[in-house]
């Protein structure tokens, strides 16, 4: 059984890629030679800036060969028939067999396709491959026609068995395939020919390249840990850094430096990310200051002066670098403590949405809506008013200009610096979380209040101009933020009502329209009403109310009702939106059901929960949930369900029939059976139990209470004909059946349960 | 760094591309006659990169980006700075060992330094050009940009260029191990009257650095802009063929109004004058500029259109 080795090598392939190309080229590779009809022991694949490598073991010689029976024309059939047949078969009338069928004589053909040798199907699988290689991005090069991610130069190909190595005859827009590899590309640039992948391997690593990127990973780790060691510091891990860098190598030469004094004190996420976005230096931590001291670089060569020269070339980048960090840092200190107010200014001119304002504005609604929220929460309302007007205000500092990532990062020192409490200060870091799935939530009372109002500003001022994201298309990633505050919401355990909270979000958008049109008219209110379309004297009148609720913080929440009465043209538009808001608090529901269907909780089981009262308080719609999904779990549940299914059926069809509703009145001294009477006990227990165990939301004691039924209600059905000819017995019945659909109300809406 | 190959001044840095490039058999060009903002304006590179015509050219393009600059005070920022540029089509297969013998000429050794090519996709929304390749390390700084051009002006490359760009100022002061820019050898240290970058250019980066952010009459560029692009649309509008009847299509001095245009644009940008949401519709103005040049340059002979 021969080995096949693949080397595709061309010009540096970005490191982001190369993990994915692996993966690729082993599908299409494999994937091609099982349907050509091989099979093969093992795979394994590798990637170095400059190559592209598959190894397979234990590949079959040849694909076997197949034998296929065709029947054809009867014996009797024109001779244009018989004709056809031998074309479409490619044999001989010979060849043909005649067998007896049910109708009579008829030809057979038996086609025999002899097995192909592995070099043919491999070079055809391969070009193939090369041809259609996905990758993210492809180019062309000189005056060629092939696409690659980069100029292709040379392919390796050769099957190897006991016999020795044969190349695979192939060529590819000019490339004709060899058993010849290159090493490093300073170090050892001379071609060598190889004869299996062992030899590959070991040549190819004294010509210094070190073909396996995660013995790259782990030679980097291990020399830049014992670099970091001998100075009593610690590497901080970055996985994402050490595939890419890794990438970028082929004979990794860690190099330790040291950053300078000077650069101490400036914020260890600066120097972190300056370090790893220009440079893709890992950093070293000295764990008694605590602070970020030295740095790893990886360099791809060994020198004859042991890298003295790369890593003094690193060190002046490095401080070119840092110097301009420590500026934008000494410069934003000096505006943080001065208070900040160019930067609010600044975000003024700043567009946020075109439709929605600048970042001052949408700063003002999320301020005014963390104030609304933070009782809510546990969160002190003047902090949390504060917090909000803070938490983006770095957006306009130097740094965050230079790295957006570090925004509200930096709003912490910021805030600090200016001197504002540590909870106001955190806010500002920590009110963009959670960012997806499983970052970390939050859990600040005036962190979860700026955060939840973010989030929730952002939702209902594209659902106000109609910006919702559809099928893949999310280019405001409203998903995320739908997401951020189910987490915020479930994991702090927050109850309230989200659709208030979102209507005075979308109160806030309109409030903010109004003060906008009269603004951008220069105050001509006549103009400004005509825009809106509101009479001038409405608008008049509105605006001062608005002004007090939108920035000041001193009304009391009654107060504000009394503000709202005070603008009804904005009233009367923000109503017009709170059926846009319904539709909001659906896809929150639609991602809410994404989420708990990712913890166990079936979507039907969480429809059933949603299409009950009280569904915008999302604790406990997930209380109700749990409880409901566990009870369906038993063999109990499951069968109550069919029982409660089965009488609203009942109940649906007679209600239908004779056009009265059954709901009351069910008597125990018109039951006949047994049966009817213990159902009459049963839910004169079970029912109260319901009511209380729901009131006091104790959701697993209500399910059992309801489970309860279910022998009653199984041997009720048994029993019994609900539809008898006695039209007082019957309409009992009915009535004792609403009796039950009553309980599972209380619930949920069984209806929607499936199976 | 201490080898004795090593050059001298910015100048010698200059004159050793020159050379080791004119011995690789490209044409040595002169720098453009017009502002651009980097070496990839020049005609000879935008242009010749379409059509069908092997070119090999190379130059020094003095370029200009006006909001970076600093009055003279940052080491490594410039609002006039020079590139070197080098486009051949098509893009030959040994380009990336051409390139590095072009560092070794100006004395960066390979074998002492550590030279990387990193991913880095190069695109021109103003040209509507874009191209795959790298920015080239040298221990950690970016000394190139070498890419592999697919699109100029909407049209497809085809052969594909190979482009290469260096930042003189950056590459040269690495060479040299200066620390400021305007500490600079500009011409030799030995030399009767040695100049620093600083004598040549320090006082002009403070011109214009105060000229670009707060001098430069806007309404007046406004209107330089409107002209350039009327002017530009003009041209292409007119009659190919002249009156005497010859077919002359007139791509490059359209081109230069196309230039123009996008000199004044970053000026403008510049003076803070110009919008977010403006900026977009600005630069898609440039480049329907771009393209429609393009496309008349592709039907001229210097494209290898067959008359």
């Amino acid at each position: 059984m021969p080995d096949l080795l693949i080397e595709l090598f061309s010009e540096e392939i970005p490191a982001r890629m190369q993990s994915r190309a692996r993966a690729d080229l082993k599908r299409l590779i494999t994937d091609g030679l099982v349907e050509g009809g091989l099979t093969y022991a093992s795979a394994g694949t590798f990637s170095t800036p400059r190559r592209l490598v598959l190894a397979i073991e234990g590949l079959t010689a040849h694909s076997p060969t197949t034998r296929e029976e065709r029947k054809g024309p009867r014996v009797d059939a024109p001779e244009k028939a018989l004709e056809g047949f031998l074309r479409s078969a490619g044999l001989t009338r010979d060849q043909l067999e005649k067998r007896d069928d049910k109708k009579g004589q008829v030809w057979f053909a038996t086609i025999e396709k002899p097995g192909r040798p592995a070099a043919e199907i491999v070079a055809e699988v391969l070009e193939s491959a090369i041809r259609n290689f996905p990758w993210p991005k492809s180019m062309r090069w000189g005056d060629g026609p092939l696409r690659w991610v980069r100029p292709l130069h040379s392919i390796l190909c050769i099957l190897t068995d006991e016999t020795g190595a044969s190349v695979v005859p192939l060529t590819v827009e000019g490339i004709t395939a060899g058993d010849t590899a290159r090493g490093h590309r300073f170090m050892s640039p001379e071609p060598f020919a190889v004869s299996g992948y062992e030899d590959y391997a070991a040549k190819l690593r004294r010509a210094r390249v070190m073909l396996d990127q995660d013995e790259r990973e782990a030679a980097i780790r291990q020399e830049a840990d014992s670099l970091a060691f001998a100075r009593g510091w610690e590497i901080v891990p970055d996985d994402g850094l050490m595939s890419e860098v890794a990438g970028l190598v082929e004979w990794p030469v860690p190099l330790m430096g040291v950053i300078e004094e000077r650069f101490l004190d400036l914020p260890p996420e600066v120097l972190q990310t300056s370090m790893k976005e220009h440079q893709k230096f890992f950093s070293a931590r000295n764990p008694k200051t605590g602070r970020i001291e030295g740095f790893v670089t990886v360099a791809n060569i060994e020198t004859a002066d042991d890298g003295a020269t790369i890593l003094a070339g690193n060190q002046r980048v490095l401080a070119a670098r840092l110097s301009d960090a420590a500026f934008f840092w000494e410069n934003d200190l000096r505006d943080a403590k001065a208070g900040m107010e160019e930067w609010a200014e600044g975000l003024k001119s700043v567009t946020f949405h075109g439709q929605l304002g600048s970042q001052a504005d949408r700063i003002t609604r999320i301020a005014a809506l963390a104030r609304k929220i933070a009782p809510l929460v546990g969160a002190d309302p003047d902090q949390a008013e504060q917090a909000a007007q803070l938490a983006k205000l770095d957006l306009r500092s130097a740094m965050v200009g230079e790295f957006p990532e570090l925004q509200g990062i930096m709003g912490r020192y910021y805030a600090k610096a200016a001197g504002h409490a540590d909870a106001v200060a955190d806010a500002a870091r920590d009110h963009y979380s959670p960012l997806g799935p499983s970052d970390a939530v939050p859990s600040a009372p005036v962190s979860v209040a700026v955060a939840l109002a973010d989030k929730i500003d952002m939702l209902t001022g594209f659902w106000a101009i109609d910006e919702k994201p559809t099928g893949s298309k999310d280019p405001f990633a409203l998903r995320r933020a739908a997401l951020g505050v189910i987490r915020l919401v479930l994991v702090n355990h927050l109850r309230f009502n989200l659709l208030n909270t979102i209507q005075q979000g979308t109160r806030l958008v309109q409030q903010q329209r109004f003060l906008a049109a009269v603004e951008d008219t220069g105050a001509d209110y006549e103009k400004a009403a005509a825009v809106l379309g509101v009479s001038a004297d409405t608008l008049k009148d509105s605006k001062n109310a608005i002004r007090r609720d939108l920035l000041s913080a001193e009304e009391e929440e009654v107060e504000r009702q009394k503000l709202y009465e005070m603008m009804p043209a904005v009233e009367a538009a923000a109503q017009k939106l709170f059926a846009a808001d319904a539709d909001l608090l659906a896809f929150l529901h639609d991602r809410l059901k994404v989420h708990l269907r990712d913890q166990g909780i079936r979507h039907d089981i969480i429809d059933a929960v949603l299409a009950q009262p009280g569904n915008d308080d999302l604790v406990q719609v997930v209380n109700r949930a749990t409880a409901l999904n566990e009870m369906l779990k038993t063999e109990d549940g499951l069968n109550l369900t069919q029982g409660l299914k089965r009488a609203g059926n009942i109940l649906a069809q007679a209600e239908g029939k004779d056009g009265v509703e059954y709901s009351f009145g069910a008597d125990p001294k018109f039951a006949e059976t047994g049966e009817e009477r213990a159902l009459f006990t049963a839910l004169d227990t079970a029912e109260p139990a319901i009511r209380g165990a729901m009131e006091a939301e104790d959701f697993p004691a209500a399910m059992t209470a309801i489970a309860g039924l279910r022998a009653p209600i199984d041997a009720f059905f048994e029993a019994v004909q609900v539809n008898t000819d006695n039209q007082i017995v019957r309409r009992n019945r009915l009535n004792l059946l609403s009796r039950i659909r009553e309980a599972g109300r209380q619930i949920a809406d069984f209806t929607r349960i499936e199976g | 760094m201490t080898s004795p190959n090593r050059p001298r001044s910015f100048q010698e840095v200059i004159l050793r591309l020159q050379n080791y490039w004119a011995g690789q058999g490209c044409a040595i060009l002169q720098p453009y006659d017009m502002e651009v903002g980097a070496g990839t304006f020049h005609p000879a590179t935008t242009l010749r990169a379409l059509g069908s015509k092997p070119w090999a050219a190379a130059y020094v393009q003095p370029s200009r980006r006006p909001t970076d600059g600093r009055y003279g005070e940052n080491p490594n920022r410039l609002q006039h700075y020079y590139q070197y540029q080098v486009i051949i089509k098509p893009s030959p297969a040994s380009l990336q060992e051409l390139y590095l013998g072009s560092l070794r000429a100006i004395g960066l050794d390979p074998m002492i330094h550590d030279v990387r090519f990193v991913e880095d996709d190069w695109e021109s929304p103003t040209l509507g050009a874009w191209g795959l390749g790298w920015e080239v390390w040298c221990d950690g700084m970016e000394v190139s940009q070498f890419t592999y051009f697919q699109q100029v002006g909407g049209h497809d490359c085809r052969p594909v260029s190979g482009e290469l760009t260096y930042g003189l100022e950056r590459l040269a002061m690495y060479v040299l191990g200066v620390e400021h820019v305007m500490d600079m050898p500009f011409n030799d240290p030995d030399a009767a009257i040695p100049l620093s970058y600083g004598d040549v250019f320090r006082q002009t980066e403070q011109e214009y650095s105060r000229w670009n952010f707060d001098q430069a009459d806007t309404d007046t560029l406004f209107r330089h802009f409107e002209d350039a692009e009327a002017e530009c649309a003009r041209i292409l509008g007119a009659d190919e063929t002249d009156s005497a009847g010859r077919r002359i299509p007139m791509a490059h001095p359209a081109y230069d109004q196309c230039i123009k245009a996008s000199h004044v644009f970053n000026l403008l940008d510049a003076r803070g004058v110009i919008s977010v949401t403006e900026r977009q519709a600005y630069i898609g103005r440039v480049r329907a500029l771009a393209k429609a040049c393009a496309d008349l340059f592709v039907t001229t002979d210097a494209a290898g259109a067959q008359a």
